[in-house]
Formats: structure tokens, C-alpha cells, sequence
């Protein structure tokens, strides 16, 4: 527990875009992501011009393109579904390298594929430069409702909350002579899946109660003290990565 | 497959159907956010904390079936809807979607509508509506609540997951032709088996928390309004 105020995917940098306010890059990010989806799948070009916006916020956010390309793994589910795509497909047939392939089921292949990678991607150059505090700050100041950014804040409190606990429940186990390996350690975890969940809320009360006590409201004081939100500025820049992106879907649709 | 039908990621749901999906994802938490606020008091508020942190945590867990491209994971529909009613319990299960995928890149942003309905609306509610009649049903025993957990959590996931057959089969981007029931098949049979492991870790899970602290199950106060609130800590010495 402690001072676990950022998250895994988070890279400490004082770029350019790290330097942005969140609400700005949750915007941009959104609005990118919806032109993307938008786009014809037969326009491959303008794929690639997306891949270039996200390489030059890459380049100006300094997350290197390795950590990019290995954290899109999570994707990896979906790159199964999409090969199985040309196989399963109805429709017209082409034969490549000796195999019957569904053209239509190719073209679903590709859409899922560069979709869903240029998502990713832009939700990692998003985590990269964000910490999750100023996530929710950010939710915040974009008007969503309190009680979900209330949620969102102890939850990410509440999950180091949840893996100290699991921990020392583990420790506890071992050191009273059981021998977790691979499948048996399920039998402990579902055994005592209750028991975390109870002592996780305790603590998480005592720590909900030290909260208030210290004049908690439900809001983070960096959201009413309205210090640091986004200028007309900072708004306009970041506006340019959705504006570029939507460019380039409208003609991609005008021209197919 | 089963990240597939939880998860959706981008691309996989042509826009027009995500779009009609995200209006009636809008408006089911709008009206959630009106009556969960009502829900929402000092003892509510750090357990829909909680209940939001640990499904967080359990759609992690992965258990893998049968081959490597078949994955699953937990949804935490009728946990939540037990822990915290649905209004509460519905918008945890959101904002778990939403940070994922904001910051872990785990399904798309443009889908989030499609994934916010299967699990956020449809699980919480099926899973709801089945603890508000079993409970009434079933005697008042540890075994009673157990059941109506496993039952709960085992049809929501599955309906869940029919959820996205009928999201694929209006706006699916690839055209599988004929193999439409052969997805709702699959989805049936893994998502029953994820139901059963689900099941299990919603009864372990609200059983004890049900022994220890009954005023902290939702389900239960809704049946007994004049439960006394206990502030004292059970567990002792740690």
C-alpha cells in the first residue's frame, strides 16, 4: 500500500503531454477513437495516417514504440477471433498461398484488427501519461456525475487496499504449512475469497472514516479548488490529434 | 472468446449498432446515477468501493478452457446487485468498464456502450430480479442464500453473454453467414462453465460477508428495513 498513486502502465516523464490537463487528452482520446471506428474498412490509407498521429504523440509523450507494441497484448483474444474471420466467412472466395479464404471475412478480419489495435494504442498512450488520480480529476471536471467518480476514486484506492490483503492472507497460509502450487492455490484463494473480501472492507472502512474525518466531501480537493483545469489554450491543442483524425476519416467516407 | 464477448474491442460491432447501444447505455445509467444517489450513504459508499475494487481484480483472473484462444473471466453482475443493490451495483460495474478501458486499453472505447449493457445493465438486472424472487422463495438459511447467489450469478453471465449474440447478430462487422447460432452455442456452453466458477465465488463470497456483517448485504436490509447498523469491527488483532 503506501504511496501508490500511479498505476502499472504509467510511465513518470515530464513530456509535453504528460504536462496536459487529463479532461483535454480523455476528450482527445474519445474523439479519436470515434473516428477510427468510423472509418470505412476499405480505406486502408487512412489506417495508416492514424498509426502516424499515434506514433508523433508517442514520439512527443517519449513511450517508446517497444512498450507500446507489448502492452497491445491484451489485444491478443480478439487477433485469434479475427484470423478464424477468412475461414469461417460466407460469401465470395479467393484462394491465397494454396488457402480458400472469404474475402468478406478478410476484410473483418482487418477492420478487427486495425480498430482494435489503434484503440488500444491510443488507451495506452492515454494510461502512459496520466496518473490515475488526475484520471478521475479529469472525469471530474467533464462533468460526470459525482457518485461514479466516487466510485472510480475508492476503487482505485481500495484495489492496493485488496492486494495487501490477499498478500498477507497468503503469507498467513504458508507460514501455517500450506503448499500452494498452481491448481491447489485455487482451492486456498476460493476458500478464502470471503474472508479477503470482508477484511478488505474493514480496512477500506477505517480508511474511508480517516477520510472524513479529515473533511472529506466526496470530491478531491483538486477538483473544487479548480486549480490546474484545461485553458482555451491547452484545449486547442490537444484538439488537433481528433481534428486530423476526423479529417481524415471524412474524406476516407467521401471517397469510398 | 470470452474477453471477445465481454470486452468488445474496437471494430468488432459496426458504428450505428455501437452508437444505439451507447444511447441505451446513457440513458439506463442516467437513470441509475438518480436512483443510486438515494442508495449511496457513509456505509454504501466505501463497499461500492469495494465491490467495484474486487470485481476489478476478478476480471483479471483469466481462467483459460479447454484451448489458449478461450479465455474467460468473472463479471461481478449479481455480486454487486446482492452487495449493493442494482441502482449502485450497476454503475460499480460501469466505472470497472470505463477505467478499463481508459487505462488498461481493454476493450474499446467506441464499444464501451455495448459492454456497459451486457454486463452493467443486463447481468445486474437478471441477477437482481433473480436474488428479489429467490429470496423470497427460498427459506432464510445460509444454504438459501447461497443458492440464490450461485443460481443468480450463473444465469446473469450467461444472459450477459447473450447479450452480445444479439449485439453481434445486428451489427457484427464480419458476416458469418449460417455460423450465427454456432456463436451462440459457444458462447452458451463457455459462459455456463464461467457461470458455474462465478457461481461459486458470488455464494463463498456473500455467505460469508452474510454471517459476519448481514447489514452490509443489500439484499438482506431490503427484506429486513429495521436491521440495527454496527459500526464495531469484526476480526480482531491484526
Amino acid at each position: 500500500m503506501g504511496a501508490g498513486h500511479a498505476h502499472v502502465l504509467y510511465r513518470e516523464s515530464g513530456s509535453p503531454v504528460h504536462r496536459l490537463p487529463p479532461e483535454v487528452k480523455i476528450a482527445a482520446m474519445v474523439a479519436f477513437t470515434v473516428a477510427v471506428v468510423a472509418t470505412p474498412r476499405e480505406a486502408i490509407w487512412a489506417f495508416g495516417a492514424y498509426a502516424v498521429l499515434v506514433a508523433v504523440v508517442a514520439g512527443l509523450a517519449r513511450v517508446s514504440p517497444g512498450w507500446l507494441l507489448t502492452r497491445s497484448a491484451i489485444e491478443l483474444p480478439f487477433v485469434l477471433f479475427a484470423f478464424a474471420l477468412p475461414f469461417l466467412g460466407a460469401g465470395e472466395r479467393v484462394d491465397l498461398l494454396g488457402l480458400s479464404l472469404s474475402v468478406e471475412g478478410l476484410y473483418g478480419a482487418w477492420n478487427i484488427l486495425a480498430k482494435g489495435t489503434l484503440g488500444v494504442w491510443a488507451s495506452l498512450l492515454l494510461a502512459a501519461t496520466t496518473t490515475t488520480r488526475d484520471l478521475i480529476v479529469g472525469l471530474d471536471r467533464l462533468r460526470c456525475p459525482q457518485i461514479l467518480t466516487q466510485i472510480a476514486t475508492f476503487m482505485l484506492r481500495y484495489l492496493d487496499v485488496l492486494v495487501g490483503e490477499a498478500r498477507r492472507m497468503r503469507v498467513a497460509r504458508l507460514s501455517r504449512g500450506d503448499d500452494p502450487r498452481f491448481l491447489w492455490q485455487l482451492r486456498g484463494f476460493a476458500v478464502g475469497v470471503g474472508a479477503l473480501f470482508l477484511r478488505a472492507f474493514e480496512r477500506g472502512e477505517r480508511v474511508y472514516l480517516a477520510m472524513l474525518s479529515r473533511g472529506y466531501t466526496g470530491r478531491m480537493p483538486a477538483v473544487w479548488q479548480t486549480a490546474g483545469a484545461a485553458t482555451t489554450a491547452q484545449w486547442l491543442i490537444a484538439a488537433t490529434v481528433p481534428v486530423l483524425a476526423g479529417t481524415v476519416a471524412a474524406t476516407a467516407v467521401l471517397l469510398t | 472468446m470470452e474477453t471477445l464477448a465481454m470486452h468488445i474491442s474496437n471494430g468488432i460491432i459496426n458504428g450505428p449498432v455501437a452508437a444505439l447501444f451507447a444511447v441505451i447505455a446513457l440513458a439506463a445509467m442516467a437513470y441509475c446515477v438518480r436512483r443510486g444517489r438515494q442508495d449511496l450513504d457513509d456505509r454504501l459508499a466505501p463497499m461500492a468501493g469495494l465491490v467495484a475494487a474486487f470485481i476489478f481484480a476478478v476480471q483479471m483472473l483469466n481462467f483459460p478452457i479447454f484451448t489458449a484462444g478461450v479465455s474467460g473471466h468473472l463479471l461481478g453482475g449479481a455480486l454487486a446487485a446482492m452487495l449493493v443493490g442494482p441502482w449502485v451495483g450497476a454503475l460499480c460495474i460501469a466505472v470497472v468498464l470505463v477505467v478499463q478501458a481508459l487505462v488498461f486499453g481493454d476493450g474499446g472505447v467506441a464499444m464501451l456502450g455495448l459492454s456497459i449493457t451486457n454486463m452493467a445493465v443486463i447481468a445486474v438486472a437478471v441477477g437482481y430480479l433473480l436474488i428479489a424472487l429467490l429470496l423470497r422463495v427460498l427459506p432464510r438459511t445460509p444454504t438459501g442464500l447461497a443458492v440464490t447467489a450461485f443460481v443468480a450469478a450463473l444465469v446473469s453471465v450467461v444472459v450477459g453473454a447473450m447479450g452480445f449474440v444479439l449485439q453481434y447478430w445486428l451489427g457484427g462487422t464480419a458476416d458469418l453467414g449460417g455460423n450465427l447460432a454456432g456463436l451462440a452455442g459457444t458462447m452458451a456452453v463457455f459462459h455456463l462453465f464461467i457461470g458455474v466458477g462465478e457461481g461459486l465465488i458470488t455464494a463463498a463470497t456473500v455467505v460469508t460477508v452474510a454471517k459476519v456483517r448481514p447489514d452490509l448485504v443489500y439484499a438482506l436490509r431490503a427484506l429486513k428495513p429495521a436491521a440495527p447498523a454496527t459500526v464495531v469491527t469484526v476480526g480482531g488483532v491484526r
